[in-house]
């Protein structure tokens, strides 16, 4: 018996290559959704110590996902959407993206853990394994349900924030896990009725190609006719002013009446990708206008009060 | 069973010379860990400052 060792070549990725094996683009909504947690936590958080749960929080998700990325390099070569990510494109060694979502991951925890709290950094750990444990490992690739599953790791960041500023839980920061929860999967949904060859080739199980459009479309309008009231729920409960309400009942509105376009959608796919780029607008608005409420002294401040 | 190990001659004879491209890479991920370590150095040493003596006595 032989065994040939070949040397492996040396690596050409560049900085700018790990920065993409992160997902900057999920990170900003990450850290955006953590940094609307924490703020509208009661109590004082010094700056400092909110600007390193804010990193930790961001350096924990670009760790999730380039675990994620390692693990599904063999599917990302065959869509269209990722293969020009750095292991498909073979600018990044799959075990180097191992090696580096292992050791962000372990810092993140760690860091977040001793200089912010214990809490935070176990919300955090919980969160980086469901993404990478639960939906990427285990539920991408054998159940239409992924995504929606897989939901609560992208739903967690506010409450990583709440549990940086306050070292606890509570209802509110529960209330939004539960709107970005509701709302990934019309979001996805969305994006895989326009990517459905996509998903077939590299054998996802996505909505569309296992149970066909007509049920995805159907499924979009059930969860956006949840989400809706769910977004107004803040102002509901007595958490925010009215001007998340009004903001959040139009958003609401909107969403309902794409998903209602996407449901009578009978050729092409205009309305789908109507609603997928609403979809991120929509979540952006509603955090965006949380932080203004607050800043505008009409939110939780009257519970810390 | 006899077992032998056949190594690539030509590199392990001359060593492995990097290209200008591979020489690049490497000085920017150089580059770049000794930014992340110095951000984490500086993080620690501020974050110390404000917290004080107390500074690994942190709540749940």
């Amino acid at each position: 018996m032989s065994v040939t060792l070949t040397r492996a070549e040396p690596s050409i990725a560049g900085a700018g290559d790990y920065i993409a094996l992160m997902k900057p683009r999920v990170m900003s909504l990450v850290v955006f959704t953590a940094f609307v947690g924490l703020m509208i936590a009661p109590g004082h958080l010094h700056p400092v110590i909110g600007l390193t749960a804010l990193i930790c929080i961001a350096v924990g998700a670009g760790a999730a996902g380039a675990l994620n990325m390692w693990y599904d390099a063999d599917i990302d070569e065959r869509m269209t959407r990722t293969a020009a990510r750095p292991i498909p494109s073979g600018r990044v060694a799959p075990g180097e993206a191992l090696a580096f979502g292992l050791t962000l991951a372990v810092f993140a925890v760690v860091v977040l853990g001793l200089l912010v709290n214990v809490a935070a950094a176990a919300l955090l750990a919980l969160t980086i394994a469901f993404y990478v444990l639960v939906y990427t490992m285990w539920l991408k690739r054998s159940t239409p349900q992924n995504i929606v599953i897989g939901g609560a790791a992208g739903a967690l960041p506010p409450v990583i924030g709440w549990a940086a500023a306050t070292g606890g839980l509570a209802i509110e920061p529960i209330v939004l896990f539960l709107i970005i929860f509701f709302w990934t999967p019309p979001h996805f949904w969305a994006l895989s009725l326009y990517r459905t060859e996509d998903y077939a080739r590299a054998g996802i199980p996505m909505l569309p190609v296992v149970a066909g459009e007509a049920e995805t479309r159907r499924q979009i309008l059930l969860y956006s006719l949840v989400l809706a009231p769910l977004g107004v729920a803040p102002w509901f409960l007595g958490y925010t002013g009215p001007l998340y309400a009004v903001v959040a009942i139009a958003a609401g509105a909107v969403i309902v009446a794409l998903a209602l376009r996407v449901r009578g959608e009978r050729s092409g796919h205009a309305a789908s990708k109507q609603m997928f780029a609403f979809s991120i607008l929509y979540l952006f608005l509603l955090f965006a206008t949380l932080l203004v409420d607050w800043v505008a002294g009409g939110l939780f401040g009257r519970f810390a009060a | 069973m006899t077992m032998s190990v056949i190594m690539n001659e030509d590199k392990s004879e001359t060593g492995i010379k990097l290209t200008e491209q591979q020489q690049r890479a490497r000085r920017a991920r150089s580059i770049a860990i000794a930014v992340s370590l110095g951000v984490l150095v500086i993080l620690f040493y501020i974050v110390t400052l404000v917290k004080g003596p107390g500074v690994l006595n942190r709540p749940l």
